[in-house]
């Protein structure tokens, strides 16, 4: 009888016993990198190349860079330049860095019902949402896609003041708006490699893309450890290089379904 | 009948009380809601034998008995019970409040709270199982047996530990007359063996079967209190004589 | 639109070929909310028993507290606990954060109120029953809530049957404080969540099923055995 509980005991306790053995890197990102698969093919080879244990929080942008700085990440891989240069202006990262990009696409029911798909540019696509009133999903959570999607609006229209109208802010992750939109048949703005990897379509296809300023850059920040006594920075510094130079092979190799994804650029 | 070595068993044997003085309580009052259930009661009692408690329902008699088990504090008044008897005092209860064990795991888990060795605990639940001819229930769930069988349990698990003074509250009420019997001899028994034994009925014919001395009581207060066969037959207060005449009393 | 025999069918094919990375969430799932089911029991129930037997100034306002907490949400748990651990928080020095040890954290104090209130109102409706009797049998306050623990033996693994499901079935604290890493911290729910957000929704429904299936079972089996045991219910 002592045995088994003995037994019992050691097999609940070494969930939490499992502790940092290996040399571990948390790397806060974001659901686009994750949703894609990217992350599932990358870092079993990253690890073995490094021999590292890295391990990935994906969470919305906003609060990948409030989890940095907290100190909870030894690395960020996220896609608002604007956030990332401040975040490393403040002290909180190390440098920034270039690692790949994308584009975002506006997605929408295929019925159209406000003629986005013959629109030159993405603001005449939003202009023609925002005159017919047609249903729009936003991220509304401060992430990349966001901030982007904001910064597209701005002259467009008043989307604060519409917002609970045709304009819906869901609060979420770009997953959970998919859903949200598609249920509803809205309008959303969504990073290419997400659509691609998505499965519950339904009716939606991609109806505006092209625009070079729905260009997408992602940048790598490792976490200064002049901030964060407790970072892995050898580990984060060692990832972040690899990332920026064999790692640029991998991520260009990374092509689901015969499409590339992400399309390394970390020569700047 | 299960078969033990008798040699294994360690029967029932009360404590050797010394001469002791009597049971007494001085003008005990208790009040709830503004009735006065307790309204100054005050007799003394044998140290030895059966004391009964007569009288019509809502006398009191209850109420009188966890007064003195120590469970209720009065409001005036006090009970003295000889220093020895205080701690160990044994009460029944009118409908028994068995745990949902076996019979066996009832008396032990008395004994073990009487701090009896683990060793002579067998050895005791032997004893007070042939004491209250429960042996061939002994590993029956204890809510699983008739009436009788429970008030049984209940009277011999009461004297687990080794109760100078056992008080039961209307044994018999509920049950039928064999099963009256058998508690009536069981308590005979436990008597004669040297405890100190007080029973509250409201069945005359139970007090002439079993009590030595009868306290009556009426409306909160003992009206009378005589040895058992004078009462019976001459009864002093006016109460008691309607009582016993069979008229209701209110 | 997936229909339920479309997650139906997923949860049967998942189960059948005991796809190892299910097995993996699931073995996670049951060793995270297990342990904490198992901490919260060490910490509730004494509470709760306490609280049924003593009698002490504050106590009705501390029943109400108790009962209350089984409200809590489990995402501002989650905050709570992530803040907590995290690095620039109290206890960071710990390292539980994004480990399995933060999700049984904050699982147990999710867990330890259902198992308080529930075992403090079961052993106090007992109590109103015994407390004359053990007390003229000499019964010490301790001496009684033994008693009680183990007459309502039965009645009480109940409600650690309720702390179970709902430890098995949220996913805002162990999505904060775990992070939901593949073959760390993915339990059932955050796989959930995240083959949602994927868009993979038969997937994640099958997978729903499964852990339905799972909470079944663990009744089955613990209210099976109570069945047994009343039986033959001798101490």
């Amino acid at each position: 009888m002592k045995l088994v509980s003995i037994a019992l005991v050691v097999f609940f306790a070494s969930p939490a016993l499992a502790l940092a053995e290996n040399d571990v890197v948390m790397v806060q990102s974001t659901t686009s990198t994750q949703n894609s698969g990217l992350y599932a093919y990358l870092l079993p080879i990253a690890a073995q190349a490094l021999d590292l244990d890295i391990r990935v929080v994906a969470v919305g942008t906003g609060q990948a860079l409030g989890n940095a700085e907290r100190c909870d990440g030894d690395i960020l891989i996220v896609h608002a330049r604007a956030a990332e240069e401040a975040f490393v202006a403040a002290g909180f990262g190390t440098a920034r860095y270039d690692l790949m990009f994308n584009d975002f696409v506006l997605v929408g029911p295929r019925s159209d019902p406000a003629g986005v798909a013959g629109a030159a540019t993405a603001a005449e696509a939003l202009a023609r949402i925002a005159a017919a009133r047609a249903p729009f999903a936003s991220r509304g959570d401060d992430s990349g896609t966001h901030q982007k999607e904001l910064s597209l609006w701005g002259g467009i229209a008043d989307v604060a003041a519409a917002s609970g109208g045709w304009y819906r802010e869901t609060g979420s992750g770009m997953g959970a708006t998919l859903n949200v939109a598609v249920g509803m048949g809205a309008y959303t703005l969504t990073d290419r490699a997400t659509w691609l990897a998505f499965e519950n379509r339904g009716d939606h296809v991609i109806l505006n893309q092209g625009d070079p300023v729905l260009f997408n850059q992602y940048g790598v920040i490792p976490v200064s450890p002049a901030r964060c006594p407790n970072v892995n920075a050898e580990g984060a510094a060692a990832f972040s290089a690899w990332l920026r130079t064999d790692g640029q092979a991998v991520i260009a190799a990374f092509q689901p379904g015969g499409q590339q994804l992400f399309f390394p650029n970390a020569g700047n | 009948m299960p078969d033990y070595d008798a040699s294994q068993v360690i029967p029932f044997q009360p404590p050797r009380s010394p001469e002791m003085p009597g049971l007494r309580v001085q003008g005990l009052h208790v009040t709830r809601r503004n009735v006065a259930l307790l309204n100054g009661v005050d007799f003394e009692m044998s140290p030895t034998g059966i004391t009964a408690l007569l009288g019509p329902n809502g006398a009191g008699k209850s109420l009188l008995l966890r007064v003195i088990a120590g469970l209720i504090a009065p409001d005036q008044g006090r009970v003295q019970i000889p220093r020895a008897m205080r701690e160990r005092i044994g009460l029944v209860l009118q409908r028994p409040v068995l745990l949902r064990r076996s019979v066996r795991a009832n008396l032990r888990h008395a004994l073990a709270l009487a701090r009896v060795p683990r060793r002579d605990r067998s050895r005791r639940v032997a004893g007070l199982l042939a004491l209250g001819h429960l042996d061939g229930l002994a590993d029956r769930p204890a809510r699983r047996m008739s009436g009788g069988e429970q008030q049984r349990l209940a009277i011999i698990r009461a004297l687990a530990a080794n109760p100078l003074l056992l008080m039961l509250d209307e044994p018999t009420a509920h049950l039928d007359p064999q099963a009256t019997h058998a508690i009536e001899t069981l308590v005979a028994q436990i008597s004669s063996e040297g405890t100190k034994v007080i029973l509250v009925t409201h069945d005359i014919g139970q007090v002439q079967r079993l009590a030595d001395e009868v306290a009556f009581l009426h409306q909160g207060r003992c009206h009378e209190r005589a040895e058992k066969t004078a009462f019976l037959r001459t009864p002093e207060s006016a109460a008691a004589r309607a009582y016993l005449n069979g008229k209701l009393l209110l | 639109m997936p229909t339920f025999s479309d997650s139906i069918l997923t949860a049967l094919g998942l189960i059948a070929s005991a796809d190892a990375d299910l097995l993996e969430i699931v073995a996670l799932s049951l060793r995270v909310s297990l342990s904490a089911v198992f901490l919260a029991t060490l910490i509730g129930l004494p509470l709760g028993a306490a609280l049924a037997v003593f009698r002490f100034p504050g106590r009705g306002a501390l029943v109400v507290l108790v009962n209350a907490l089984m409200g809590l949400p489990p995402v501002v748990v989650g905050l709570v606990v992530y803040l907590t651990f995290s690095a620039s928080g109290p206890l960071g020095v710990l390292g539980f954060l994004y480990t399995p040890a933060a999700m049984i954290v904050a699982q147990t104090v999710l867990v330890t109120p259902i198992i308080a209130a529930l075992s403090r109102s079961t052993l106090s409706d007992l109590l109103g029953e015994y407390d004359e009797t053990l007390r003229v049998l000499g019964a010490t306050r301790l001496d009684v809530i033994a008693t009680l623990l183990w007459d309502a033996r039965f009645s009480l693994a109940t409600a650690l049957l309720a702390g179970l499901g709902r430890a098995l079935a949220e996913v805002g604290a162990v999505m904060l404080v775990g992070g939901n890493i593949d073959h760390v911290t993915r339990v059932m729910t955050t796989a959930i969540a995240l083959e949602t957000s994927r868009g993979a929704l038969p997937l994640a429904l099958g997978l729903g099923m499964v852990l339905l299936l799972i909470t079944l079972v663990l009744n089955a089996v613990v209210l099976g055995l109570r069945g047994r045991l009343e039986a033959h219910a001798h101490a």
